[in-house]
């Protein structure tokens, strides 16, 4: 483990492009780094895995009791059947809205994130921002994404300190019983599923309320 | 004693921008390379994930302020590249290598690269039987620390140090991050969720029907009677 005062990192050039490419460049040259491995790990996570997993996932739950209860029950084995599993991934807790309950997802210590079932996570998940106020102020980091929720809902904010990761399961909008699982998932943002949206009203396809 | 990345309720840190950073596909191509770099060289298998989280975290508090996050992460992966031999500072700062490294045949390829990430590298281990009970009321350490390596790694953040909460779920035991990011062995313990009331963590003027929950080790935690 590195120790406090001594960094190299500060030997490799400021511009952080620059830096990268520096890096790369003699990981490289000491056959550590493949860089056409680099690009096969870039392809992988910009388009091959991504939210869609994840709305997939929530959709199925909303349309299937029986994979509702694998999903709340042991959702691991069905997950890996899917291919919906893989690195950040290995642990997953799905934790539902309800009537009485919003779930919000943060890591205020670094960055997890459910990578197989939603990619790799936005700027503003990583913010400082974020990670100091999810936990102290719900409500107030909710607002600034445009969700005000009803008079005597609970906020349940689960704070990932270890490889566990949950995905919120939002509350199914009114109105979509007949809708198919793919038109279903198509409500089911990014957002949603973190805990700093609502699934998407098809009538009004804003958040809905 | 808490470190800068230990960001939880942390003051003055201004709004969120839910604009930030859309989607991965649309990132800057440096920022791709150096997830790709950071992803790649775990492959290499000189360290854990606790130890890579570790040495971003002692990045100086100027340069982790200052860092975008993937300059976070470079910087964590070129102090650990030279803490673990695998490179020099000299190589880093010359940009020349002087030399192959015998961990190379461990480096990530790109016909393999795949499966072995959605092969996933799980953190379940068989350890002792958990002591606490879904609905135990149990206390946090305080100070939030690691009690093995001062100064060392810790998952328990500041802001939950010495409040009481109530275990909703067992986890199974899991590698024990304050001894695995320093390389003296997985130490697996049973790991739970704790809930605690916003109340409990922040004062009188957090909500009253909020609650946090957190991830904690059983050596984080003892009875409350």
């Amino acid at each position: 483990m590195p120790h406090d005062h001594d960094h190299p990192h500060s030997h490799l050039p400021s511009d952080p492009a620059l830096r990268v490419k520096a890096l790369e460049t003699l990981l490289t040259d000491k056959g550590l780094v493949d860089p056409s491995a680099l690009d096969a790990i870039i392809d992988l996570y910009q388009n091959k895995i991504g939210p869609q997993n994840g709305a997939q996932v929530v959709a199925k739950m909303w349309r299937d009791p029986s994979f509702h209860r694998q999903m709340i029950e042991d959702p691991m084995p069905t997950l890996q059947e899917m291919g919906l599993y893989g690195r950040q991934g290995e642990h997953m807790v799905f934790v539902e809205n309800t009537d009485a309950v919003h779930n919000m997802v943060v890591c205020t210590l670094c960055s997890c994130y459910p990578w197989p079932l939603l990619g790799i996570p936005p700027g503003w998940y990583k913010s400082d921002a974020y990670r100091a106020r999810a936990v102290r102020e719900p409500r107030a980091v909710l607002a600034e994404f445009g969700v005000s929720l009803p008079e005597g809902k609970k906020v349940r904010v689960w704070d990932s300190t270890a490889e566990v990761r949950y995905l919120v399961v939002p509350q199914r909008p009114a109105g979509t019983e007949g809708l198919s699982e793919d038109e279903l998932a198509a409500l089911v943002t990014r957002d949603s599923m973190i805990g700093t949206a609502l699934a998407q009203d098809p009538l009004t396809e804003e958040p809905g309320a | 004693m808490s470190r800068i990345h230990d960001m939880g309720g942390r003051l003055g840190t201004g709004a969120v921008d839910p604009q930030d950073g859309y989607d991965f596909g649309e990132a800057k191509d440096w920022h791709k390379r150096a997830l790709a770099l950071n992803v790649a060289c775990g492959f290499l298998g000189q360290w854990n994930i606790d130890a890579s989280r570790h040495a971003r975290e002692l990045l100086d508090p100027q340069d982790y302020t200052a860092f975008s996050y993937y300059e976070k992460w470079m910087g964590g992966l070129a102090d650990l590249m030279v803490d673990r031999g695998v490179v020099t500072v000299e190589e880093l700062a010359s940009g020349q290598a002087a030399g192959g490294a015998p961990v190379s045949e461990r480096a990530a390829k790109p016909e393999t690269v795949e499966a072995v990430l959605m092969n996933g590298s799980p953190y379940t281990r068989e350890a002792a039987a958990p002591v606490f009970a879904v609905g135990a009321k149990v206390k946090t350490r305080r100070p939030a620390r690691n009690v093995t390596v001062p100064g060392g790694h810790t998952r328990l953040p500041a802001y939950a140090a010495g409040a009481v909460g109530e275990v909703v779920l067992q986890h199974g035991a899991h590698v024990f991050p304050d001894s695995n990011a320093h390389f003296i062995g997985e130490a697996a313990e049973p790991l739970y969720a704790v809930r605690f009331t916003a109340q409990e963590l922040w004062g009188a003027e957090a909500d009253p029907r909020d609650e946090v929950v957190l991830d904690l080790w059983e050596s984080y935690l003892e009875p409350v009677a």
